[in-house]
């Protein structure tokens, strides 16, 4: 109840104030759950790559963070290769996680973290020590999975 | 009381005492009159372990009690040189982790960075209260019903009161966060006090938060540690530091009776450091493959193949088949193990190994490595067993107890058997991993004579234990008598290996 409330409040704000490059979707019967698109920005690997990111609102919400889970393969230290597709870094770790946290504040941390991975905050260690120590390769490898998987 | 009679009366007394104290002696007590009395850190209700033997440390227990008086007594003083009120000198050396030197320095030096940092912010103190309020909106739940009950830390970031109590049940319940619990807003650092506890949280979940606090409080300090046994609230106390672990095994017995390791908090293992304990259980999970039928309790008599199960501790086998006797551990001849030249413990590195032969060393490493863990898992194995049957035992003898006519006290002798059996088999254990790091030389082949005399002296006593019942009785004294010999040998080892390491006289293999 808590949660669908804060979840609309956030809504209209972000419909008021919308942030570049990020669309959300939302099905008017499950409000703890939005689809986010967001565009690769320029000047990254991501570049010309168009990203699907779930956004899942725990019933304990704002008390317990939301869980972002990526639907579009990406080639990225902080975000998990697997089905999942989670980010868990930095304020939306549980243990940093503060309820008057904006969601306008998250997905400007998604946006931040896309263009400047942590590799120090890693999911993905192997990703994450190519990034710091061949970067070359690791921007080709993550520009062929934005042509391979993120292509409308 | 500064009178100067009283001082006058006093001086003489002082200087009466001075004759037998050193002059120290009595500059201390003066100093002490000054002072309250001291109810201090080590002087608890805690069990003082005397320094016995060189492989024994000194070491006190505490209990849940003790260890909250040892705070509030940390956070009193604090809070009397500070001048600041006792909820925020708790938070103050909980952020510094109970380092009070550093608090009260670093203090004096910047006190409005020290308190900003510790998330105490500057300005007035005064006592929490909720607020309410006429037109409030809180931005965590976006309620703006009027006359909403409101509540702020000193940072003044304020909401209502019951999305505060929610985020901190949040935090103390399912996150286990206590001490550095901070504002709800986004980017203050404001540590939310006991006090504020008090005011905003149910009794229930107040107690919670004090066993995390308690438990950090543990944590934070070095010389302090859980018991690892589950469910004991005891913590130890030990001044070993982690840089003299390669020099000395600090083993502590808990007053729930748990034994372990205070540096690494695993089970006892001495006479082997810390980091030897490390690698070898890293190189036993990593050739735990290769190792694995060592462990299996069913083996083949070397004489005739039939399947012998082992279920006792005991190593000495007699196949039921053939009557043939073997050693469980080596398969050779149970009747050579009593002579002096026959090496059951001892690896034979053998020699004629070609050295550039690749594959000939690698397997002359995996036969040395297999000799020392099949010996380990064996001790484990048997201790295991030994217990198992003295359970069954212990069952039998209180039925037993009026037809063989044994008092309750008089079987006790069966209990202290068992407890210097399961001690000294899991020193023996250790043994193994600890010969297989080190250089062959004097000191060694000493350490596995020692080694020999502890694992013949268990395999006796663990050979009685798998007596009928009804045969135990008679040999109660030397049951008796070997119990105390196993404890001898085992002190010998300990004893001697706590030295030779201590003086850095045991040398290790390389890799
Ligand atoms: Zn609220
Ligand atoms: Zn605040
Ligand atoms: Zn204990
Ligand atoms: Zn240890
Ligand atoms: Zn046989
Ligand atoms: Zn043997």
């Amino acid at each position: 109840m808590a949660a669908q409330k804060r979840s609309i409040k956030e809504l209209t704000m972000l419909n008021n104030d919308p942030i570049d490059g990020v669309e959300i979707d939302h099905d008017d019967k499950d409000m703890l759950t939005w689809k986010i698109t967001i565009t690769g920005l320029e000047e990254t690997p991501y570049e010309g790559g168009t990203f699907i990111l779930h956004v899942t609102f725990p019933n304990d919400y704002p008390f317990k963070a939301p869980v972002l889970s990526f639907k579009t393969k990406i080639y990225h230290p902080n975000i998990s290769n697997d089905d999942k597709g989670s980010m868990c870094l930095g304020l939306l770790r549980p243990d940093s996680w503060k309820p008057s946290t904006r969601m306008t504040t998250v997905l400007a941390f998604v946006k931040q973290i896309l263009t400047t991975p942590e590799p120090d905050e890693a999911i993905e260690v192997n990703i994450a020590k190519e990034f710091k120590d061949n970067n070359k390769e690791f921007t080709k490898k993550a520009k062929e999975w934005t042509k391979k998987y993120a292509k409308r | 009381m500064d009178s100067d009679d009283e001082m006058s009366g006093l001086s003489s007394q002082d200087d009466f005492r001075g004759d037998l104290d050193s002059d120290g002696g009595s500059l201390g007590s003066a100093f002490d009159d000054e002072d309250e009395p001291d109810v201090g850190f080590s002087q608890d209700k805690e069990i003082v372990k005397h320094k016995k033997r060189s492989y024994e440390v000194e070491y006190s227990i505490y209990g849940p009690a003790d260890i909250q008086a040892q705070q509030d007594k940390q956070v009193e003083e604090v809070s009397q040189i500070l001048g600041q009120p006792v909820a925020a000198s708790a938070i103050l050396l909980r952020h510094l982790r109970w380092n009070k030197e550093r608090l009260i320095e670093s203090y004096m030096e910047r006190q409005e960075a020290v308190l900003d940092i510790a998330g105490l912010g500057s300005g007035s103190v005064q006592s929490p209260r909720t607020h309410v309020m006429k037109n409030f909106t809180c931005t965590i739940c976006y309620d703006d019903e009027p006359g909403t009950t409101t509540y702020a830390l000193k940072c003044g970031h304020r909401y209502c009161v019951d999305c505060y109590r929610q985020y901190l049940a949040t935090k103390i319940q399912d996150e286990g966060e206590a001490a550095r619990i901070q504002c709800p807003t986004q980017d203050c650092h404001q540590v939310v006090d006991s006090k504020s506890m008090d005011l905003l949280v149910t009794a229930e979940l107040k107690a919670r938060y004090e066993i995390l606090l308690t438990r950090t409080y543990v944590d934070d300090i070095e010389k302090l540690k859980w018991c690892p046994a589950p469910n004991c609230e005891y913590a130890v106390q030990c001044e070993i530091k982690p840089r003299e672990l390669s020099r000395i095994v600090p083993t502590v017995e808990c007053a729930c009776h748990h034994r372990f390791c205070f540096g690494c908090t695993l089970q006892d293992h001495q006479p082997t450091p810390c980091m030897l304990v490390k690698k070898w259980l890293k190189k036993c999970e990593d050739d735990s493959e290769t190792a694995n039928w060592i462990s299996a309790n069913t083996k083949e008599c070397p004489k005739c193949q039939s399947g012998i199960e082992k279920n006792g501790g005991c190593n000495h086998m007699t196949c039921r088949k053939c009557k043939h006797e073997f050693c469980w551990i080596c398969m050779g001849l149970w009747s050579e193990h009593g002579q002096s030249w026959y090496n059951c413990n001892r690896f034979e590195e053998k020699s004629g190994v070609n050295g550039r032969d690749a594959q000939a060393k690698s397997r002359a490493a995996l036969d040395r490595y297999l000799h020392y863990y099949n010996r380990y898992a064996t001790h484990e194995l048997s201790a295991k067993l030994d217990k198992d049957l003295y359970v069954k035992t212990e069952r039998k003898m209180i039925n037993l107890q009026a037809a063989s006519g044994l008092s309750w006290i008089e079987v006790q002798f069966l209990d202290t058997a068992s407890k210097a059996l399961q001690q000294c088999r899991q020193s023996l254990k250790w043994t193994y991993a600890f010969a297989y790091y080190l250089k062959r030389n004097n000191m060694t082949e000493m350490f596995e004579d020692n080694q020999k005399d502890l694992q013949m002296a268990v395999e006796a006593l663990s050979e009685m234990f798998e007596k009928p019942v009804t045969e135990l009785k008679p040999l109660k004294v030397e049951i008796l008598d070997k119990t105390a010999y196993c404890n001898k040998r085992r002190e010998i080892l300990l004893e001697d290996a706590a030295d030779k390491l201590k003086k850095g006289e045991q040398l290790f293999r390389e890799n």
